[in-house]
């Protein structure tokens, strides 16, 4: 490894060849136009290249040209412990879910790099655009732990997220909240701001039709978005190759016109240097760019899910190995930036932390029933307060106790 | 005062609004250069830009999915929906975001969007490009169905829906577009949202409806002998609940009309509506008049779908011989 790695991810008999003066490249970077050529009788127009950028990889390979000043050390520290953070996070989800105390919720276990290197890169007025495997990167934002596991627990007030931070609340269905994202660029670029917009989905979002719309009106209309798809493999149960037959997801992006490059997802600083790039070209050429961020779900889908029952463990080990946690903790090491010693006294805070934040979600008090009513519309119409009325004076849950705490 | 036709009006209130209020912004299917395909959007590219005025992608999810990006920005677009039938790519991005973002982040984020759609037959189109969706839209909490049946209408409500600071759906009875014109103040005005109107009043029978039919419900009204009250309600959700109570209690007899399929339609929910509020005054059962449970028809049969005159005299007449 070292440098960048340079992979022609098509297979060859997928690529016209290069035979003609007019063939376009469409590499990472490079502003694509449309040109007719009219010659006879068979040359080739397209050749296709994807760069692939890997910086700190599993075997702890460091290229120390491209990560030079892309994170420094101490900020290199914070990170990891963000992310030692969110994982911890999960592990309390988790029984907290299997406990009775909190509803379905959806891990993010070996995604934690992705979403975080954003945040950490983007400007802190820049749109983050998420569905729901992004804790990492919204907590880095501001968003409090507290907010996230409540919204999980049942509390649309998980979800009011202060217009401070820049971020769309959780998005449920899959694959439409990249349209919002291109609309928030739009808006900034209407207003001739330098704000852009970045956004996160999976594979499996790569399906829907709103992500092909999404990747179309930005290209076409030249919206400043950053468009990150998480490639952990699986959605639920379905693999990548059920989603696309294209030997890369990022290939997506180009039949929109955009740049795109593949990175290593569990990589912080390959996807820092990916979406530092994209960013520059959304702020300064208000221009898109797909970023294909290649990580793995280590975990099962949600709390609901069992993913024994569609992959084996053999997969799932394999990419253990390739944790982010693990690799940046390992060049921390090397760098003398942290040890065992550093690891307990961390970890030991961290379980006050998340502790801290779960006893808070959990003293919120459930909204009062007219909450219900009061957020559908900016005025509650004459029906909705008589419905409203109905539901205080009628319902059986209405007239029981209000518990304090969820379980 | 200047005498304009219901697409006239509405060109003049997005002129007017543009002008007052830099945040709107147009988008749509050929709402450019060419004006729309009914011509709502006539010179607006010419005079306030492509920023302004943009042809977007031929894609409905696309467009109202970057309009709720637009709004959550703070902007106010107004995508426009070439024909009624072609709502249903948007659906869920009008469902699934555009209605539920303020309950979803309790007000923290709103989305004001007017989303404009021609609806309705009577103009010879081919397929779905003559259905009468506002139903649905009804049904789903978080959205304003508005459907204006005049040019005066048409330019108050839709300044209210530009306005407003939720989602609001604008549909505008294509089949009268031309049909006539009157007399339309040039000034900006606004009428407000949730309030239906009175057409004519009566003792007699209280006639329900909204969009095109409502000139339908004029025509048949004018050929009683009876005192017959028309109101039309111009907002179809909220609806006006008490102008439908106070003239029903008055009149004890009530007709619903719209072009709509009869199931679950809104004339279903006006009817029930009266039971709950007036009971005690009803004389007779209230009489729908309604499009049927199938599938538009092509447009030679399309007449026969769509209530007129005649169908509703006959439910006027059995509403008043009970």
């Amino acid at each position: 490894m070292g440098g960048w790695v340079r992979a022609i991810c098509a297979p060859t008999d997928l690529l016209l060849r290069d035979n003609s003066r007019r063939q376009i490249a469409c590499r990472f970077g490079e502003k694509r136009h449309r040109r007719y050529t009219f010659s006879m009788p068979i040359t080739s127009i397209l050749k296709l290249e994807i760069e692939r950028v890997s910086i700190l990889d599993e075997h702890g390979n460091y290229d120390e040209k491209l990560g030079a000043g892309l994170i420094p050390d101490a900020d290199l520290v914070k990170l990891y412990e963000a992310m030692s953070s969110c994982r911890y996070l999960d592990e309390v989800a988790f029984k907290l879910q299997r406990s009775g105390r909190m509803g379905t919720y959806p891990q993010n276990m070996g995604q934690e790099a992705t979403s975080l290197a954003a945040a950490y890169v983007l400007n802190k007025d820049d749109w983050l655009v998420t569905c729901y495997r992004e804790n990492c990167g919204l907590f880095w934002r501001g968003i409090p732990m507290e907010s996230i596991l409540l919204h999980w627990m049942g509390d649309e007030r998980g979800n009011a997220m202060p217009r401070a931070h820049f971020a769309t609340p959780i998005a449920v269905p899959i694959g439409t909240q990249m349209l919002h994202a291109a609309g928030l660029a739009w808006a900034a670029k209407y207003r001739g701001e330098k704000q852009i917009s970045c956004t996160f989905f999976g594979d499996g979002a790569t399906s829907e039709g709103d992500f092909h719309e999404a990747a179309n009106f930005a290209a076409n209309l030249d919206l400043p978005v950053v468009f990150c798809c998480q490639n952990n493999f699986w959605a639920i149960s379905v693999p990548g190759r059920i989603q696309c037959s294209a030997p890369t997801v990022a290939q997506r992006g180009i039949a929109y016109g955009m740049p795109v490059v593949q990175v290593d997802g569990n990589d912080i600083f390959a996807c820092a240097y990916a979406v530092k790039q994209a960013a520059a070209r959304a702020r300064e050429e208000s221009r898109p760019t797909f970023i294909e961020m290649v990580t793995y779900r280590l975990g099962d889908h949600t709390t609901a899910d069992d993913a024994r029952r569609y992959r084996d463990q053999a997969e799932v080990d394999v990419w253990k190995e390739r944790d982010p946690l693990l690799r940046t903790r390992n060049l921390l090491e090397r760098k003398k930036l942290w040890n065992s010693s550093k690891q307990e006294v961390m970890q030991a805070r961290i379980e006050i932390e998340v502790a801290a934040a779960v006893a808070r979600a959990e003293e919120i008090v459930a909204p009062e029933v007219s909450d219900v009513f009061n957020h559908t519309f900016a005025e509650l119409s004459a029906d909705l307060a008589h419905q409203r009325d109905m539901m205080q004076t009628h319902s059986l849950a209405s007239q029981a106790p209000v518990a304090a705490k969820g379980h | 005062m200047a005498n304009l036709n219901l697409v006239q009006a509405i060109n003049l209130a997005l002129i007017q609004e543009m002008e007052r209020d830099e945040r709107v912004l147009l988008l749509g299917e050929d709402v450019g250069p060419n004006g729309g395909v009914f011509r709502v959007t006539e010179g607006l590219h010419k005079r306030f830009g492509a920023r302004r005025v943009v042809d977007t992608p031929l894609a409905e999810s696309g467009i109202i999915g970057t309009s709720i990006g637009l709004a959550m920005a703070g902007l106010r677009p107004i995508p426009e929906i070439q024909f009624d039938g072609f709502l249903g790519p948007a659906y869920d991005q009008i469902c699934s975001h555009a209605a539920r973002m303020r309950t979803r982040t309790r007000g923290t984020i709103t989305i004001p969007l007017t989303i404009r759609v021609p609806v309705g037959g009577g103009i010879h189109a081919p397929e779905l490009h003559s259905d009468s969706p506002e139903t649905i839209y009804c049904h789903q909490p978080g959205l304003k169905v508005v459907m204006p049946s005049s040019p005066y209408d048409a330019k108050g409500l839709l300044i209210s829906a530009i306005r407003d600071p939720d989602p609001v759906i604008f549909f505008e009875p294509k089949r009268i577009y031309r049909a006539y014109r009157e007399e339309v103040p040039e000034d900006e005005y606004t009428i407000p949202i949730g309030k239906a109107r009175i057409v004519c009043e009566g003792t007699d029978l209280t006639v329900i409806s909204w969009g095109a039919s409502v000139l339908q419900c004029m025509e048949s009204i004018e050929k009683s002998s009876r005192s017959i009250e028309l109101i039309d309600l111009r907002t179809i959700y909220p609806m006006d609940l008490d102008a439908i109570e106070t003239s029903v209690k008055k009149t004890g007899r009530c007709v619903v009309v719209h072009e709509a399929p009869r199931t679950g339609g809104m004339g279903a929910e006006v009817a029930a509506q009266i039971m709950e509020r007036c009971f005690l005054y009803l004389e007779a059962p209230v009489q729908r008049v309604t499009g049927f449970d199938t599938i538009m028809p092509y447009y030679k049969l399309e007449l026969n779908y769509m209530p007129d005159a005649a169908r509703i005299s006959g439910a006027i007449d059995a509403a008043l011989s009970f």
